[in-house]
């Protein structure tokens, strides 16, 4: 784990790793533990989120001077995420007119260590939405090759939900999902009379123990801290750290991969060239076969940098597809305040790092004027208090009637401001979309001909529009919003946004499921990978992070990635053994 | 780890821990070498420790912010005040760490002096609570305040924001607030009676 010790790894590798995500975590795991001598490469730190040097769970807010405001980390002081929309000294941009935000974790785990957990397998029609609708592409696999994997990844991973027997949704290995919260039954209720189902989540979290290495959940609601007894999934703990106590996988953190290097008479992978952060000194890892999960756009960006005699394109580009069909999830939102919420009787309602409920999607897009569909995601309860808590109570306090029944103008100060927070405290639930984007080829990313990291590795810039039909969805998202709101009897907060917004459309990367810059398909003139997300044009190069993945669905794409990093590395040892690779 | 051991260790470590709050191991001297407390960066301990080394305020500065604060969270029979739930540093550290606000408070805490010397001669910290109330009523009710007072308003929202967040962050606020969370247990769902009181049920 000390990456200063080693000078130039002699040895030849079965597998070089690079990243380790959810994608190259997974690898590292399932290809180590079937024996294969493993180097995962991590541009960024060790993190351990039980070592005390890295704890932030169960922190009070007073214990950060900012009360966990979002200065230096984009979700607040506490969260479990070494990185952001930015990394000082490792930049990106965008062509001008169009817009891309990126964000990127530099740690053991990537952004598995504080992502929302949320875990919702693709149903049937999600691998083949283009033939099913004209408009888009299908997978070249279906429901049916990944659906295994999905039983495994539930089963060694651990994911809570419910037994709904719905076809695009289809159900996994569950543990118990945990009860409601208040604000969530007056949701189920007001879903049920409008006919929009609202369901148990799905979480990768343990609501029980499934083995002796994770603890059970204990209900701190923060998981975007990561969880100190491991109860929650991170790729870090659950699969990274296993992997290393194999005795097979040699993990090198600080290690940030320049290139695949590649022998120019077979054309096949030979290794790496990475610069050790520390000390700025270039490094190889020698390997008989290279993963690359570095995330999708930093797999697109190593293998475009990856330029040689062979491969002017970049590495497995023959096809000139690698940072084309970027795409990220649609995402819009609105938040209400529920008067029949007003001076709640207190009590611990923080629950799992989640929303206990959501509501997958419902609807037919055949009669709608837009053609893939989304999810909603609710928040609210009462949560503890952090930066922001109490802000802009103005706007709402002159509205509604103290205990004696008279009302005073919005605003003031005094002992009525305390009032005025614990009355509303607890008071407010949020809704948000993510929806399934098509994927358009003029939306992607390049190397940027004029700049470079710190590292002197060229950089990405982005070209991403929106195109109407995700701005059509995002108008049925915010409808559906003041429907539900309006059904529970709450108030929608500001104003609607119009036309004029997008109808509220994150700007694009903004919902961080990016996804499709390596393509995978059965033409090599039109995708870089084939169906097991190896390099058609370099038969030793996999690619298992969410690059290789023709659409998103309308789901969070990481149960996907693991599933489908664990079909590729069963398909590497496979291919070894039969003497193939 | 075993769920038991778990609340056992966070009992003894994270909870225990946290009677040490982190922000007085990093405002120790410079010359002193750094602590990075638990779950920060050393970036991020090496900025906050700069930040806590500088000062933005003056003492005029802060002596004005307090009563100002005090104003708008006064002590009461459930909880202290705003200045009591030290207010004033957690505003002081803010300005530092999100320079967007120096201005807006700087310059509101000036514009409160100028109105204050106008009407009575004195700066704000210097006239009667009466006097102080006379001003802060004319700048703390956005929808009823008069034009000419706007930019006041604007300065006033900010300070109750900042205020309420200071307050409610803290353990006092915690108190007043009822919040009871952050801290191990079992989730069984939404307490009976509250169920009854919705008139909701888990059926
Ligand atoms: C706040 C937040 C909430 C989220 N919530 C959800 C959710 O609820 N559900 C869901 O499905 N998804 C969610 N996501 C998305 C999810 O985190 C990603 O889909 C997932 O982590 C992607 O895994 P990955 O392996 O592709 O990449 P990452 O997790 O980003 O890991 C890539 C790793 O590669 C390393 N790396 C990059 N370049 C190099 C290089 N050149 N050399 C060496 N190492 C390199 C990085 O340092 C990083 O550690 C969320 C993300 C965020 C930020
Ligand atoms: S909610 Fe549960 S799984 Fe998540 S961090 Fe807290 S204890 Fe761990």
């Amino acid at each position: 784990m000390n990456s200063y010790q080693i000078q130039e790894a002699p040895e030849v590798f079965d597998v070089v790793i690079v990243g380790s995500g959810a994608g190259g975590g997974m690898a590292a795991y399932q290809l180590s533990k079937a024996g294969a001598k493993v180097c995962l490469l991590e541009a960024g730190g060790y993190y351990d989120p039980a070592d005390p040097k890295y704890i932030t769970q169960l922190k009070n807010p007073w214990e950060s001077p900012r009360r966990g405001a979002s200065t230096t980390r984009p979700f607040g002081d506490f969260d479990a995420a070494w990185g952001g929309w930015q990394l000082e000294g490792e930049p990106y941009s965008a062509a001008p007119g169009t817009e891309f935000h990126w964000f990127r974790s530099r740690m053991l785990g990537g952004r598995t260590n504080h992502w929302g957990r949320i875990s919702l397998r693709f149903g049937p029609d999600d691998f083949r939405r283009g033939s099913m609708t004209g408009i888009g592409d299908d997978w070249p696999i279906t429901y049916d090759d990944v659906s295994p994997y999905y039983d495994k990844v539930d089963k060694l991973i651990g994911i809570f939900g419910s037994k709904e027997g719905l076809r695009n949704e289809p159900d996994g290995h569950f543990l118990p999902p945990p009860k409601p919260r208040l604000h969530e039954l007056m949701l189920k209720k007001a879903g049920k009379n409008l006919g929009i189902p609202v369901i148990p989540s799905r979480l990768a979290i343990l609501t029980k123990a499934i083995n002796n290495e994770r603890g059970q959940c204990f209900y701190c609601s923060q998981c975007g801290r990561a969880c100190q007894a491991y109860a929650d999934f991170s790729s870090s703990s659950c699969l990274c750290k296993p992997a290393v106590k194999t005795g097979n996988t040699r993990l090198i953190n600080g290690a940030m991969v320049r290139e695949v290097l590649t022998d120019q008479k077979t054309g096949l992978c030979t290794g790496v060239s990475y610069v050790d952060t520390a000390t700025l000194q270039e490094r190889t890892v020698r390997a008989k076969i290279v993963v690359v999960a570095a995330s999708a756009c930093e797999s697109a960006r190593l293998l475009l940098n990856s330029k040689s005699a062979r491969f002017p394109n970049g590495l497995a580009n023959s096809s000139g597809v690698i940072g084309k069909y970027l795409n990220d999830s649609t995402g819009a939102s609105r938040s209400a305040f529920v008067p029949a919420l007003m001076n709640r009787k207190r009590y611990n309602e923080d629950g799992v790092g989640g929303m206990h409920v959501y509501t997958p999607w419902w609807m037919d897009n055949k009669k709608l004027d837009f053609p893939r569909g989304y999810h909603i995601e609710y928040g609210g309860g009462m949560g503890m208090p952090s930066y922001g808590f109490g802000m802009g109570i103005q706007g709402m306090n002159g509205k509604y009637a103290y205990g004696d029944g008279k009302t005073q103008p919005s605003g003031g100060y005094g002992s009525r401001l305390k009032e005025d927070v614990r009355r509303f405290y607890g008071a407010y639930v949020g809704m948000a979309g993510r929806g399934e984007p098509i994927p358009l080829e003029s939306n992607y990313c390049e190397i940027d001909p004029n700049n470079v990291d710190k590292y002197g590795i060229p950089t990405l810039r982005f070209h991403y529009k929106w195109s109407e039909n995700e701005v059509k969805q995002a108008k049925h998202m915010q409808d559906t919003f003041e429907q539900i709101i309006h059904e529970m009897g709450g108030i929608a907060l500001g104003s609607k946004p119009g036309k004029e917004q997008n109808y509220g459309l994150e700007a694009p990367g903004k919902i961080i499921h990016e996804i499709g810059t390596v393509r995978m398909g059965n033409d090599p003139k039109k995708s870089a990978l084939n169906s097991f997300m190896q390099g058609h044009d370099v038969k030793n190069l996999f690619v298992v992070d969410a690059a290789p993945f023709v659409t998103q669905g309308d789901k969070n794409v990481t149960w996907t990635i693991l599933a489908m990093s664990m079909r590729t590395s069963d398909y590497i040892i496979d291919e070894v053994k039969k003497k193939n690779l | 780890m075993k769920r038991r051991d778990t609340l056992k260790s966070i009992a003894l470590g994270s909870l225990g821990m946290a009677t040490v709050p982190s922000t007085d191991l990093i405002a120790a001297p410079p010359e002193k070498p750094l602590v990075v407390p638990g779950g920060r960066q050393k970036t991020e301990a090496i900025r906050d420790a700069k930040l806590m080394a500088e000062k933005f305020f003056t003492p005029h500065e802060l002596k004005t912010m307090t009563v100002l604060c005090d104003i708008i969270l006064p002590a009461d029979e459930k909880s202290g005040s705003a200045s009591q739930a030290g207010v004033p540093a957690f505003i002081e550290f803010m300005v530092k760490d999100q320079p967007v606000h120096q201005i807006p408070l700087r310059g509101g805490l000036a514009w409160l002096d100028n109105e204050s010397r106008k009407r009575f001669s004195k700066k704000f910290v210097e006239i009667t609570k009466a006097q102080q109330i006379e001003i802060v009523d004319d700048i703390a009710y956005p929808e009823q305040a008069k034009p000419q007072f706007s930019q006041g308003v604007a300065f006033f929202n900010k300070m109750r924001d900042m205020t309420l967040t200071g307050f409610y962050t803290t353990r006092m606020g915690f108190t007043d607030l009822g919040y009871v969370g952050n801290t191990p247990n079992n989730w069984e769902g939404v307490p009976e009676e509250v169920l009854k009181q919705y008139g909701l049920s888990y059926e």
